[in-house]
């Protein structure tokens, strides 16, 4: 009986740890542990010739007063904020838009679905190619299509110019990302029970009678979470204004955002050479932005949520 | 995004059910706007192709035209295929996706079992550790990876790459596998003990159960890993080790003025992933909606 119920004590569960350690510890070693490692960086310096030593919050200062570092922070994070603009006023309400025609579950559905999201899939190279070659006005393409239109007005270097550089590459960073709240919303209504459309269309509601009345209001957390995927992407973003436009985000930085600026900082360009403590400060930067935001969120919009939901 | 109450998500999305939910004339217009998007979504991407089979003067001549017998050619086929390390590149980008992939399918699962099966103390806050790099760019960290790759002499690796691919991709798989494995049936689990199963015998039972989640988290985690940009230029910039993005984006500084061969290589780059695309679409769908929704 004794020995039962000792065999009944169970033995350490190291088949748990085995389990968990491959996935925690390649998580900790390459992402965790080096966003720590850069933010601790953040706060070292670096004489010419002299050891690493704490330097408190001097990178910091350095980056948001002097004036070789402020005026280009300040103008990515301007930036930043414009191209997010973008974002939301035009990704996620015709992301929205798509998905609502979707979910009327009209005839071929699927096939516009698949081919709405291809641009998605490619890689930004290409897209950043492929969109600099159509506004090319050397190509034609524009002339082409324009022309016959009566739209010759529309025929501008849009890239090439500091006043439209950016938001053309905002409106093409929401062309190929467009996939992405269309799918997120398109899951939440086909989730929509059967009997609440019945009960509409018994009532004659149509089509924005049930967008207004019964989706809209149903998704909207779904709302909610494309918003904060939105904010992290876009302040996160580097690869399309580096293919399209080069590390250097021209016209004369008027596309300089904060990925870009990251990059430059820690690798230099031209005569400024990378440095890295300055890299690390600008990646701390980046993340009390993200960080910022997603608390907002969090404190705000969820909590609001989850009491409507209650 | 907490760890709780995550509810097993189905596997396909909007299921083509029989009846369309509004009227005649809503279904009119909303066919027409779609039709309208689906050609500007397309068209960019089939004016390239199009014109990579065309003859330079054609290209700038009449861009919208279909290539004719006088106009048809394969020359940006020629140049891209004797002049660049494209193999190479592609193979490259090849083994770092497949290699990744088969590292965030084994880790994630694991811990996704483990996390769905057992009851222990730092179980809840082992997912909320894991789920921060759902929303936490590891790119923040490049800096530190940098360092790193630099100290473990991995730069210019293509292991470089793969161990941050899998510590990118392993959060959000773990979430997605966790809500699968959750669902399957705890009534099998016990049988299989019954009969004297180990528990690692048991997460073997389990993985064909979950299939269609490993196909939406294989779907989902290759789509950036493939097309990133940023990690291979910063960890392993070398001409041995150059993914197909970064030597294409090389490719198209050196050729900027030969639109055949840059052309053709925009289709090579492209044919490929589309076709992939075609093939997981429906896992891709699952897995994204899967993934961001709780």
């Amino acid at each position: 009986m004794t020995y039962l119920t000792r065999r009944a004590r169970r033995p350490f569960p190291w088949h748990i740890v085995v389990f968990l350690a491959p996935a925690v510890l390649i998580y900790t070693v390459v992402m965790i542990y080096p966003i720590l490692a850069s933010l601790w960086l953040s706060l070292q310096t670096r004489a010419a010739d002299g050891p690493e030593h704490f330097a408190g919050l001097a990178n910091y200062r350095r980056l948001l007063g002097s004036e070789l570092y402020a005026q280009p922070l300040w103008n990515a994070v301007r930036n930043n904020v414009v191209f997010f603009a973008i974002h939301m006023l035009a990704q996620n309400p015709v992301g929205l838009l798509l998905a609502v025609l979707l979910s009327f579950r009209l005839r071929g559905s699927a096939v516009y679905r698949t081919l709405l999201f291809t641009p998605t899939v490619l890689s930004v190279v290409i897209i950043g190619f492929v969109w600099k070659l159509i506004l090319n006005p050397a190509w034609g393409v524009q002339r082409g299509l324009l022309e016959p239109l009566g739209l010759q007005a529309l025929d501008q270097p849009w890239l090439g110019l500091p006043g439209t550089a950016l938001p053309t590459l905002g409106l093409i960073s929401v062309w190929q990302n467009i996939g992405i709240p269309m799918l997120l919303f398109l899951a939440a209504l086909v989730r929509i029970p059967d009997e609440l459309y019945e009960a509409a269309r018994l009532d004659g509601a149509g089509g924005w009678t049930i967008f207004r009345r019964i989706q809209l209001p149903l998704i909207l957390p779904t709302v909610g979470i494309v918003s904060v995927l939105t904010f992290v992407g876009n302040f996160n973003a580097f690869d399309l204004i580096y293919s399209v436009q080069g590390a250097l985000a021209g016209p004369n930085f008027a596309s300089d955002i904060l990925g870009t600026l990251f990059y430059r900082t820690f690798f230099g360009y031209q005569l400024q050479p990378g440095d890295e403590y300055m890299g690390a400060a600008v990646a701390g930067v980046m993340l009390t932005i993200i960080l910022a935001g997603l608390l907002l969120y969090l404190v705000t919009v969820q909590r609001r949520l989850t009491e409507v939901e209650l | 995004m907490t760890a709780g109450g995550i509810a097993p998500v189905e596997t396909t999305v909007a299921p083509v059910r029989e009846k369309p939910i509004v009227g005649r004339g809503t279904q009119v217009l909303a066919h027409l706007g779609l039709i309208l998007f689906t050609l500007l979504a397309t068209l960019p991407t089939l004016l390239i192709i199009m014109n990579s089979f065309k003859t330079q003067l054609s290209i700038f001549g009449q861009p919208f035209a279909l290539p004719t017998p006088e106009t048809f050619t394969l020359e940006g086929y020629r140049t891209v295929a004797t002049s660049a390390n494209f193999p190479l590149f592609f193979l490259n980008s090849l083994l770092v996706t497949l290699g990744s992939l088969a590292l965030i399918l084994l880790c994630s699962s694991m811990a996704a079992f483990a996390l769905s099966e057992y009851r222990f103390r730092l179980n809840t806050l082992t997912g909320l550790y894991l789920s921060i790099g759902i929303m936490v760019p590891i790119r923040l960290g490049t800096v530190g990876i940098l360092n790193l790759m630099v100290d473990l002499h991995l730069v210019n690796t293509l292991w470089a790459l793969i161990l941050v691919y899998t510590a990118q991709g392993v959060p959000l798989a773990v979430f997605v596998l966790t809500s699968f494995m959750r669902g399957v049936p705890r009534d099998l689990k016990e049988a299989a003990r019954i009969d004297g199963a180990g528990e690692y015998r048991i997460y073997g039972l389990i993985l064909p159960l979950i299939r269609p989640a490993l196909g939406a988290v294989t779907a989902i985690s290759m789509i950036p890993i493939w097309n990133d940009l940023w990690f291979p230029l910063i960890l392993a910039p070398g001409e041995k080790t150059k993914t197909i993005v970064l030597g294409a984006s090389m490719f198209l500084g050196q050729f900027v003025n030969d639109y055949n061969a840059v052309l053709s290589a925009l289709t090579l780059a492209i044919v490929p992933v589309v076709v992939l695309y075609v093939i997981f679409s429906r896992q891709l769908v699952s897995g994204i909606t899967g993934g961001a929704l709780k």
